[in-house]
């Protein structure tokens, strides 16, 4: 057999976790500890940076959307932290506008910091710019994108109530792992209202340029999303069974040409 | 019926035994977020004094939640073990503590039965690190599979070998590096990042090659809904433990969409498998104070009572393995490294002298106030202990789930500080194919005897 250290490298290659470090006794080696040092450092800088919401507006924008920004009524990082209840209600003035702009429509799309601002900046636009063509071919109204900030995942559920539409996405920064500062979590839930439990939502996590692609993101939601309209429930009794549609390749055009990163 | 303590010239009321039990529970973010904290350090004290007068009868008599309003309620009171109930029955909570201080092993699990989750968590209440530590030592919980987890001396490891996208080569990969590390014998589990039936079939088959083509004695999990293990059950999928997230009242658990009948249903599901050829062992439950009032169902009861209760929920299915994710919830339950190790003691300590197989998931995200040291601090207090086992998770950054764990050097650590043994079954294990000394320590090297045994896991 060849030499383990090449069997050692070969094998870290295939996953991004922290594997074949060698140790020091029991320990690790001194250039692991430090490494983990440094990358701790990292994330907790990443949970205190706040949302660039104009930026995030201007690129969505682009995309075709009109955006609607609004706040929770968490009006710090810090209270955000130790307050989620605040995070999930809506700060009352912002609720007259998006009632101002409510039509009916099929899905309300919310693009909320969370837990790291960094995640929806890059990958809330890359998204939705693969999910816009499969909601066109699908024929869904779409309701304006919601840019929310200081947010908690249930703060869909009132954007979506007060937009009319029939379901909520909610993009959101997960909060943020080590080796990943960036990635971004999405929350299906149907007719979206205030008191909605976790249990009646679909996740798609880990959406970012080094996990799940957001091309394969934006066919799962579609895939979730026409189950859910159909069936008439989203939840812990949908199954995701999209990587099936995906294998039999009933994936969108939008797959073909996907990149791998 | 209120309660009173009179210090000096100030007299503490507390209006029931909820908010006496919430105002003398060691402070803690949860709690005041819930509003149910003690205000003062003097009430909190004042409040420890009152719950130590009161008689473990009473709060057996006297349920937090009604009887009518929740299963889980039902479940203690409908289950409860009279006799063994009647050797503490004449004690109030502060004579209970120095009972237990005193007892010996054998009453411990006498009593086990008799101790519902309100009354375990109304004692740690009034206990210190120490006590939580001394008397949790003394128990011993036995739970068999495929080796037998929780005798004296030892302390298993999940080897938890998470891959972003599941992808089955990295997280087969994971599997190599913690096994090498002599790891992996409370249970091979892993956290799917997607929620699929197919694509938790393709991890079990993953699992099972692996554990039946190496002979290795352990069981494998894949920790997804019950509902999605009940359809892999039905579609013939090879599934050792069932896994589920529990919490202390009927409505925090309708939030993670189980019952206690679906509950019932995986469980007979998975003992009618005969997978086992030790025990019959087959659940997996993971709790984690501050659950209940995240999905707004904590009916005003402090968060470590309610992690208790989780325990209640666990105990009639003979759970295999049961760990508190003790750090994972967040600052707004546990604000840092210092309310982490308390509560990582409680839940440990609760679910011990409940009879439940407690292992600990010491833990924090970054967006808490803790760091490594304070996991180094909490991993050695659960070591002494005799915590069941803790988590193996590469370098102790998970990166699936985004937090951060115990690391596979961390039990070795453990393992060479407290002279702690693996489960004897995976021990011999480690010994047969080279990769430990007799001691059952590693041996030099960098897994060869594994890589050479096993070429397909490192092809």
């Amino acid at each position: 057999m060849s030499d383990p250290r090449e069997i050692w490298a070969r094998l870290a290659g295939l996953t991004p976790a922290r594997i074949g470090l060698g140790r020091a006794g029991s320990g690790l080696p001194t250039r692991e500890v430090l490494r983990f040092g440094l990358d701790h450092a990292q994330a907790r800088d990443a949970v205190h940076a706040p949302i660039d919401a104009e930026a995030l507006a201007g690129a969505i924008a682009d995309l075709g959307f009109a955006t609607i920004p609004v706040a929770s009524k968490a009006p710090d990082r810090a209270t955000y932290l130790r307050r989620p209840d605040l995070g999930r209600r809506l700060n009352p003035e912002d609720l007259a506008k998006l009632q101002a702009a409510a039509e009916p429509a099929d899905l309300a799309l919310v693009v909320a910091d969370g837990l790291s601002a960094r995640a929806v900046q890059e990958n809330a636009a890359p998204l939705l710019k693969a999910f816009k063509p499969l909601a066109e071919k699908a024929s869904w109204c779409l309701a304006p994108v919601v840019i929310a900030s200081q947010a908690r995942v249930a703060l869909g559920d009132t954007i979506g109530e007060a937009l009319k539409a029939r379901a909520v996405a909610v993009l959101i920064g997960e909060r943020p792992g080590l080796s990943s500062p960036d990635s971004l979590g999405i929350y299906l839930t149907l007719n979206p209202k205030i008191g909605r439990s976790d249990a009646e939502r679909n996740c798609i996590s880990n959406v970012r340029a080094a996990g799940l692609t957001h091309d394969k993101a934006a066919f799962k939601l579609r895939w979730l999303l026409a189950r859910a309209l159909t069936l008439g429930l989203s939840g812990v009794t949908l199954k995701d069974e999209s990587d099936r549609a995906l294998e039999s390749g009933a994936a969108s055009p939008a797959l073909s040409d996907s990149t791998t990163g | 019926m209120a309660y009173r303590h009179v210090v000096g010239p100030r007299t503490h009321v507390f209006a029931d035994l909820a908010t006496l039990m919430a105002k003398a529970t060691p402070v803690r973010s949860g709690d005041r977020l819930a509003g149910i904290a003690a205000e003062s350090a003097e009430e909190n004290a004042a409040a420890r004094w009152c719950l130590a007068e009161v008689p473990l009868s009473e709060i057996l008599a006297r349920p937090l939640i009604p009887y009518e309003v929740d299963d889980v309620t039902r479940l203690i009171l409908d289950t409860h073990d009279a006799a063994a109930f009647k050797e503490i029955s004449h004690l109030t909570v502060g004579d209970f503590r120095e009972f237990l201080l005193t007892a010996t092993p054998d009453v411990l699990t006498r009593i086990a039965p008799g101790v519902t989750p309100e009354i375990a968590a109304a004692v740690s209440k009034i206990m210190r690190n120490q006590d939580l530590i001394s008397v949790a030592r003394k128990v011993r919980v036995v739970t068999r599979f495929r080796n037998t987890i929780g005798l004296a001396g030892t302390l298993a490891v999940r080897l938890q070998p998470n891959h972003p996208t599941d992808d089955p080569k990295g997280i087969t990969a994971a599997i190599l590096d913690g096994l090498i590390l002599g790891c992996g014998d409370a249970v091979i589990g892993i956290n799917p990042a997607s929620d699929s039936v197919q694509a938790l079939g393709d991890l079990l088959h993953l699992l099972d090659g692996l554990i039946r083509k190496h002979a290795i004695p352990t069981q494998a999990c894949v920790l997804t809904h019950v509902t999605t293990t009940l359809a892999a059950m039905e579609r013939g999928l090879p599934v050792d433990l069932v896994f589920q997230s529990v919490a202390g009242t009927e409505k925090a658990n309708a939030g993670f969409g189980v019952t206690l009948a679906l509950l019932k249903e995986a469980h007979e599901a998975a003992l009618a498998l005969k997978r086992g050829p030790l025990g019959d062992n087959c659940m997996y439950f993971e709790t984690g104070q501050g659950s209940a009032l995240s999905a707004d169902a904590h009916h005003g009861i402090d968060q470590q009572t309610l992690e208790a209760r989780a325990y209640a929920v666990a105990r009639p299915f003979r759970p295999l393995l049961v760990n508190t994710v003790v750090g994972f919830i967040g600052p707004e339950y546990l604000y840092d490294g210092k309310e982490i190790i308390r509560a990582g003691l409680e839940d440990h300590f609760c679910g011990k002298l409940m009879g439940v197989p407690l292992g600990v998931d010491v833990c924090y995200t970054n967006h808490a106030e803790a760091d490594q040291d304070d996991m180094d601090t909490l991993l050695t207090l659960l070591g002494a202990a005799g915590c069941t086992y803790i988590m193996g998770v590469p370098g102790a950054d998970d990166v699936m789930l985004n937090y951060q764990s115990t690391s596979f050097h961390d039990s070795l650590y453990l393992r060479e500080v407290l002279g702690l043994k693996r489960a004897p079954e995976f021990e011999a294990w480690l010994y047969g194919i080279g990769l430990t000394d007799a001691a059952g320590a590693l041996l030099p090297g960098s897994g060869a005897p594994l890589l050479t045994a096993a070429p397909d896991l490192a092809a």
